[in-house]
């Protein structure tokens, strides 16, 4: 069933250093912008963002990895926020809904928003917006089927869906 | 969620010694599963050694025509690269048929053999469970198990086991590679997920410390031509009611080499030997599918919350079956 291939290097290892569980020094760079927070390794990127860095753009809906209302970009990949760390995003490039307009324009995907009335309560909007730009970025809206899949893991309480893959595909016909 | 404290490895050896050392420290990869449970009171890690920086990303071919995927592959990469979605398309069609885009990016294929199961009572840090709590009992025997296990249950356990991905695994014999405190080791899969048992608390023969760095995945030509087929509640970002992993490869209308595994209706994925058995040398055709999803799912244990995955299964295979040999009728 198995086989030892080859001796371990790990008994020369070293034990890794610890740090925590109080607050450390985490030095997190949120929409190009370095912060130096003092945070507990247990708090999740999500309230960094939002009760420290008050970048409140994210939402916090089911806190458990359901809902995509908290999602933003790690290294450019759609994230939730909600089920990371904050201390592992040392050293990766995190973005939030507040990143997106440049010296003051709307995103493509934000204007599209509003004229497509993409939203009513708002609440997973940013969500929705950080997984749509994504979505295109990615190539995964050719159709609406493909759209629909794809954004599946952004759930709109007010089934605005309908308006929210018109903005999509607003801004995919931009291009 | 309790207090954790925090090392970051930078190679594996590292991450392994310093998990080793200390059984109150566990690996994190994606996070997808840890954290929530960590969030649930059902992990309790007094440390967490992340290991999303160590150099296990790699999707490689092998010369047997086979691949080797990195522990820390990300879901959305694999579905994503070229030799899979040409060479193994049931892999792919699993991994997009599992969770959501935003999970997919963050959830490393390691990470996805290692999950822990969704049953409720598991989850909820307070009823009786022997998995979570070994002798405590099992809450879902008598409780809601409308989406548990019919195959490989136990009077202990009947958590289905949730991986989409481990199923066509399953069917292509990939094996496990990890490196630990004695070595690297390779495990088939299907030793790598025993049955429940009356230990169900024991979900792979790992050690602590032990570290999944690879899935190997042998060379299959005729899986070129396979599918993976999924039934769930909802249409999309749902754990399978049941599933069914499929290569059929065929001469003159003969089944050769068959590879058939099923997910959401096992405790682990399963591999479906006894319809293997029955369809390999047989003309392909309805009658000897529907045998065979029949003798497949005979010795399942149902309860009548979930009694309807027995038919489901057959189903579903007989449809997987009549797709891949185009000896579906129009519906």
């Amino acid at each position: 069933m198995s086989a030892t291939r080859h001796p371990s290097r790990v008994a020369e290892a070293p034990v890794l250093p610890e740090r925590g569980p109080g607050p450390v020094k985490v030095t997190l760079t949120v929409n190009g912008t370095e912060h130096a927070l003092e945070l507990e390794p247990r708090v999740s990127l999500l309230d960094a963002l939002r009760e420290r860095l008050h970048l409140t753009g994210a939402k916090k809906g089911c806190d458990q990895g359901t809902c995509g209302a908290c999602t933003v970009w790690v290294d450019q990949r759609r994230t939730l926020s909600c089920l990371t760390l904050a201390i592992t995003c040392e050293g990766r490039e995190v973005t939030t809904v507040e990143g997106l307009a440049e010296d003051g324009e709307l995103h493509a995907m934000q204007r599209a928003f509003i004229e497509q009335d993409a939203f009513q309560c708002g609440y997973c909007t940013p969500g929705q917006i950080m997984s749509a730009v994504a979505l295109l970025e990615e190539g995964h809206a050719s159709d609406d089927a493909e759209i629909r899949e794809w954004m599946s893991g952004n759930i709109c309480r007010c089934a605005a869906y309908p308006n929210i893959r018109a903005a999509v595909r607003a801004v995919r016909d931009q291009a | 969620m309790r207090p954790i404290s925090y090392s970051r490895a930078g190679d594996v050896a590292g991450a392994i010694a310093t998990v080793a050392s200390d059984p109150t420290s566990d690996f994190l990869a994606g996070g997808t599963t840890e954290v929530d449970l960590l969030r649930q009171n059902v992990m309790l890690p007094r440390r967490l050694v992340d290991i999303n920086d160590l150099p296990l990303t790699q999707i490689e071919d092998r010369p047997d025509g086979g691949l080797y995927i990195g522990a820390l592959a990300r879901m959305s990469d694999v579905a994503e690269a070229p030799t899979v979605r040409e060479r193994f398309p049931l892999i792919r069609e699993a991994l997009v048929l599992g969770a959501s885009a935003q999970l997919r990016n963050m959830a490393s294929m390691g990470g996805n053999m290692m999950q822990r199961t969704r049953c409720a009572y598991f989850r909820d840090a307070a009823s009786p469970c022997n998995k979570r709590e070994p002798g405590s009992g099992c809450s879902a025997l008598d409780g809601f198990n409308r989406g548990h296990a019919v195959l490989g249950v136990s009077d202990h356990c009947i958590a289905t086991h949730p991986s989409d991905v481990a199923v066509p695994l399953m069917a292509l014999d990939a094996r496990i590679h990890t490196e630990g405190p004695r070595g690297r080791r390779v495990y088939a899969l299907d030793d790598f997920f025993p049955e429940p048992g009356d230990t169900p608390h024991l979900e792979h023969p790992v050690e602590h410390g032990e570290l999944v760095v690879g899935i190997e995945v042998p060379g299959m030509p005729a899986a070129r031509t396979s599918l993976y087929l999924k039934v769930r509640d909802r249409e999309s970002y749902e754990f399978a009611l049941a599933s069914v992993a499929a290569v059929v490869p065929m001469t003159d209308g003969v089944i050769g080499d068959i590879r058939l595994a099923l997910g959401g209706v096992a405790t682990k994925p399963w591999r479906a030997r006894r319809a293997e058995r029955i369809l390999r040398g047989a003309p392909a055709g309805r009658e000897v599918f529907e045998r065979a999803a029949f003798e497949e799912l005979l010795p399942a244990r149902a309860t009548p919350l979930n009694a309807f995955k027995v038919e489901l299964a057959r189903r579903i295979m007989v449809r997987a079956l009549e797709t891949l040999t185009g000896t579906r009728s129009p519906s």
